[in-house]
């Protein structure tokens, strides 16, 4: 016996949480399917919208042929983006007509972050304007995003407080000291300071931020204070660090942490820190494992439970079992060991890019596993790359492509199926990455993808 | 300020850190310079097979007698450096019967230890090995590390006295009354380490005889000075798998062809190679096919290859050489010998000595061999005692064992590490508390990374040579940064950020080539982490153009956000309750 539902979402990730909602909300019964924990513990937390428009020309032309040894790369000398972009509605014009915003339209992104604002409620901020905001990253940067933590608004970059950046010498991501000079080589507006304190080496070398946050929450005693007080006598030293253009020593009005400032009681200890360093606290976004992207998480599944949306995870769908008349009926879920089929009148893939595994590939070509939908790419592997790690990547842009209302469509940009949606990662023709664009592309693309499979199944 | 010394070395490589160490313990007041890095040549891309001899003991016995032997004293010397594998040759059932005999027959001949086993009992000791491999002979091939190889031996030239200068190319040779006289190099940062950012000056060494050890780039270095060395560089691919499909070198047993070995290096497997001739050691093609070629051929010898992972592939030349009028069409028949040039019988060009071919298992030979003829040169009577001389590291390898609870490090790491630095773990890893893992794939601790900074200064790929930081799975996606940020300590920011990305740049060079499956979403994985969550190909810091951050959010507290666009000089209007708006976020969940 089949599994019915009206709208079937495959995949566990932001591009599938909101079109399971988005077709929720249009009244259709919706059961969401993933195979593994979402790509969500590896992100940022931060979500962007669009904060560049990348080069797609090379300022001199690529080198044809294979690879060259050389001992040095020959690097293809990419133009600068157009960015960081202020406003990341009207630059959507600029990007390539493939890209699914230009195929969606602006409004489907204005939509996708209403909608998730509405999810996030007070744990996020910036939705109070069409403005990008820029925030450090741990790498040393800023970058441009739409809406971002509350526990991350105080490190805003347009904000002109004097800051310290606190790194523990027991923990490697980024070194404080250089992070501050890089923020300064931006340009930012504030007068800034690193420091490296010590307070982390009271655990084992090597100890995870999941385990750090822990300590925080439950306010555990590290050398006989407790965490929250031992971690802000280890950064008062610092707090008169920062020295600003004239020689003046300016008192830090806001301190930044890497983000592992408690997991379920954030709130608490952010506030208590301040309390006792006089100064505001922010984190700022890591990478894997990341403690805002695992709160993001938790608050999208709950979010989807109230919505009413059945899901399951840990059982992948490994295909199409019964399709007619250019319609998929039911697909294959592998529960176990025995392939049970799950139908719908509707489906929304939303499997992820290449990381997430919502893309395959071997020496030959890349392909999507599940529907076996067209993904457009070079025939020969070599041509899937050009030489700057950082240049426009042809695997960065590999992906499904999506028509109106977000159908996946054939090599002849014509609809596969007639009931067969996209969203998120496994959709091409984006550069999420230089473009600072991957939240926002899962919000518009699960937006619109969800609600026209709603309307496909409830018809 | 130009200086006078007895010899000067040109080539960073196994034969030119070989000499330099020999000269310097014969008391020789010896230079060593080198383009790039250490190895940044055919040394530094090579399998890492230190030869047991069998591969040349049909073809080459001369060649075989000599890899042996030195195979033995590298195990002595540079324990360190060298893993006892052991080595198989397998045959399978296509490969000819009578070329399996030969094989043997020749490694007898040549003193090559050898052990017939039979399939079943190769597939014992390589349960990878296909099933229908019919038997092997077993001999004593091994891996080597070619970079710690080098570093040991100019770390001891240097405790001799001598001077190592990296990334000095040579811009002349200098000539005159038709004798040479020395080199001018050009520092392409200060003298000494290598620091980013730093600029560069030109410098003459003036010596009494110049060694030109630069291998594939011997024809260069032959022209500056007027003189013709026909090198003839060949290509070779290798592919480097994810893991040890295998412990043990396994080597086909078949007369010669492309793709017949595979070497298990650290935590990989090498796959080689190719022989291809190339016009220009420093540009010919990478080609796809040649990839291929090693994953189809060898998957032949060990299945699983065929879908295993691959992190990446390099290709090195081999400086063949072979003298005038031989004129072997093929490179792959041109003998593996080495020879060494003496311009003032050659050319008429007293001064100079160059030294080709050859391959690193022999290169203390080699250079036991032009440092014996340099001597004669310059009338100095020394004796060579270089193939007993312990390289720094080795002397004790048993203390390697000690270090796992002396130092509190995870064992695996701790093991690791010990491998690396050999009897230096010591004195490198108690400098650092806490001392946390900064490349986690290849469990390098910050200890070692400051080692090996304090050697190679703000070069990382340097660094990472020594240490192999980088070189695992992530390929430095997720450690390059916490590489670069090790720097920070005693480097100003811009050079971190220069020595980062030239190290991320690099470790994609590599991934081009292995650039679908696993490794695919691997790279993609890093390009996510390394542009989206840390923007670093969008960083304002390596812009032209200012931001006016006045134009973006400065907080809903604000009042201003985004609103005084294009107003450039009101930029930073403060969100006052910005960090107060954050602390009092509810945690009712909201939805």
């Amino acid at each position: 016996m089949a599994i019915d539902s009206d709208v079937l979402v495959v995949g566990g990730g932001l591009a599938a949480i909101t079109s399971a909602i988005a077709a929720a909300r249009e009244g259709a019964d919706v059961r969401l399917v993933s195979h593994k924990a979402s790509t969500l513990r590896q992100a940022s937390g931060l979500i962007d919208a669009l904060g560049y428009v990348p080069a797609t020309e090379p300022a001199k032309p690529l080198r044809e042929g294979p690879p060259t040894a050389g001992r040095e790369l020959d690097r293809d000398e990419w133009p600068d983006p157009e960015g960081p972009l202020a406003d990341p509605f009207e630059a959507i014009d600029r990007l390539p007509e493939t890209h699914p915003y230009r195929v969606l339209g602006a409004d489907a992104l204005r939509e996708g972050l209403a909608l998730f604002d509405d999810l996030a409620g007070d744990a996020y901020r910036g939705g109070h304007t069409d403005s990008n905001a820029l925030l450090p990253t741990f790498g040393g940067s800023v970058k441009p995003t739409a809406r971002y933590p509350a526990a991350a608004e105080a490190g805003l970059a347009s904000d002109d407080r004097p800051a310290l950046i606190v790194g523990f010498r027991s923990l490697t991501e980024y070194d404080a000291r250089a992070f501050a000079g890089r923020l300064e080589a931006a340009g930012v507006p504030f007068d800034v300071a690193g420091a490296e304190v010590e307070f982390a080496e009271a655990f084992r070398a090597d100890t995870k931020v999941t385990r750090l946050a822990k300590a925080l929450d439950h306010d555990e005693e590290i050398g006989g204070a407790p965490a929250r007080e031992a971690l802000a006598k280890a950064v008062g030293p610092h707090l008169h660090d920062v020295v600003d253009e004239a020689g003046g020593v300016d008192r830090v009005e806001r301190v930044g942490f890497p983000a592992f400032l408690g997991d379920d009681r954030g709130d608490e200890v952010r506030a208590e820190l301040a309390d006792r360093l006089g100064a505001d606290v922010f984190e700022i976004p890591m990478g894997p494992p990341s403690l805002p992207g695992l709160r993001l998480e938790d608050r999208l599944y709950d979010a989807l439970d109230a919505e009413g949306v059945r899901f399951e995870t840990g059982n992948p769908v490994v295909g199409i079992e019964t399709e007619s008349d250019g319609r998929i009926e039911t697909v294959a879920v592998d529960r176990k060991g025995r392939e049970t089929p799950y139908g719908a009148d509707a489906f929304v893939l939303a499997t992820g890019g290449l990381v997430g595994k919502g893309l395959d590939s071997d020496r030959e070509s890349v392909r999507e596993p599940i529907f076996d939908l067209h993904v457009e790419q070079p025939a020969d592997r070599y041509e899937w790359f050009v030489d700057d790690a950082f240049g426009d990547q042809p695997y960065a842009r590999f992906g499904v492509r999506i028509g109106e209302g977000a159908r996946a469509l054939d090599a002849d940009g014509e609809p596969e199926y007639d009931n067969v949606f996209a969203a998120g990662g496994v959709v091409g023709g984006a550069d999420a990455a230089r473009e600072k664009s991957a939240s926002g592309v899962s919000l518009a693309t699960g937006i619109a993808a969800g609600r026209r499979a709603a309307t496909e199944a409830t018809q | 300020m130009d200086q006078q010394v007895d010899v000067v070395v040109v080539g960073g490589g196994s034969t030119g850190c070989g000499v330099v160490r020999d000269l310097a313990r014969r008391g020789l007041d010896a230079v060593l310079v080198e383009k790039g890095n250490l190895t940044h040549g055919t040394t530094g891309r090579m399998h890492g097979l230190l030869h047991s001899g069998g591969r040349y003991a049909v073809s080459d016995q001369k060649s075989a007698r000599e890899c042996i032997e030195e195979n033995l004293v590298l195990r002595d010397i540079a324990a360190h450096c060298v893993e006892e594998t052991g080595g198989l040759f397998v045959k399978r059932p296509e490969d000819s019967e009578e070329y399996f005999q030969e094989k043997l027959e020749g490694c007898k001949a040549c003193d090559i230890p050898v052990e017939v086993i039979d399939g079943e009992e190769a597939r014992r000791r390589e349960p990878y090995l296909a099933r229908d491999v019919e038997k092997a002979i077993a001999l004593p091939d091994g891996a080597v590390d070619p970079f710690r190889l080098c570093v040991a031996n100019a770390a001891d030239a240097r405790e001799h006295g001598a001077r190592i200068e990296t990334h000095a190319p040579v811009t002349d040779v200098l000539v005159e009354d038709g004798e040479v006289v020395g080199v001018e190099i050009e520092h392409e940062t200060g003298p000494g380490k290598r620091v980013h950012r730093e600029p560069g000056t030109t410098e003459q060494i003036r010596a009494r005889h110049v060694v030109n050890a630069t291998g594939a780039w011997a024809g260069n270095v032959g022209e500056m000075a007027g003189v013709d060395v026909e090198v003839r560089p060949s290509k070779g691919v290798m592919t480097v798998m994810n893991t040890r499909q295998v412990d043990t070198v396994i080597n086909r047993c078949r007369p010669k062809g492309d793709a017949d070995i595979i070497v298990p290096h650290e935590t990989a497997c090498i796959l080689g190679t190719t022989d291809e001739e190339v016009d220009d050691p420093e540009d010919y093609p990478e080609e796809e096919w040649e990839v291929d070629l090693m994953i189809e051929t060898l998957s032949e010898l060990v299945p699983a290859l065929k879908d295993a992972r691959t992190l990446r592939s390099f290709w090195g030349v081999r400086p063949l050489y072979e003298p005038p009028g031989t004129g072997t069409e093929d490179p792959t028949d041109i003998t593996r010998d080495y020879f060494l040039l003496d311009h003032g019988d050659r050319d008429d060009l007293p001064g100079m000595t160059t030294i080709v071919g050859g391959k690193l298992t022999t290169y203390r030979m080699m250079a036991e061999s032009i440092s014996d003829h340099v001597c004669d040169a310059l009338g100095h009577d020394a004796t060579c005692d270089t193939a007993d001389a312990p390289l720094p590291g080795s002397e004790d390898p048993a203390r390697m064992d000690e270090l796992m609870d002396e130092f509190g490090l995870r064992s695996p790491v701790a093991r690791r590490s010990g491998q690396r630095l050999g009897s230096r773990a010591d004195g490198v890893l108690d400098q650092y508390d806490p001392n946390p893992v900064v490349c986690e794939c290849e469990g390098v601790t910050r200890a070692e990374v400051q080692d090996a900074i304090g050697d190679a200064g703000s070069d990382l790929n340097a660094v990472r040579l020594r240490t192999r930081a980088s070189m695992g799975n992530c390929q430095g996606g997720f450690c390059s940064h916490r590489i670069a940020a090790e720097l920070a300590q005693e480097y100003p920011e811009p050079v971190v950020r220069d020595a980062e990305d030239e190290l991320y740049q690099e470790r994609w060079k590599g991934q081009r080539h292995a650039l679908w499956g696993r490794q695919l979403s691997q790279a993609m994985l890093n390009h996510m982490l390394h542009a989206t969550t840390m923007n670093r190909d969008g960083d304002p810091a390596n812009l032209d153009r200012e931001v006016d951050f006045g134009a973006f959010d400065a907080g809903a507290g604000s009042g201003t956000a985004g609103s005084d666009a294009g107003e450039g000089g009101d930029a930073g209007t403060a969100a006052t309750d910005g960090g107060r708006a954050a602390d009092d976020a509810t945690t009712d969940g909201g939805i």
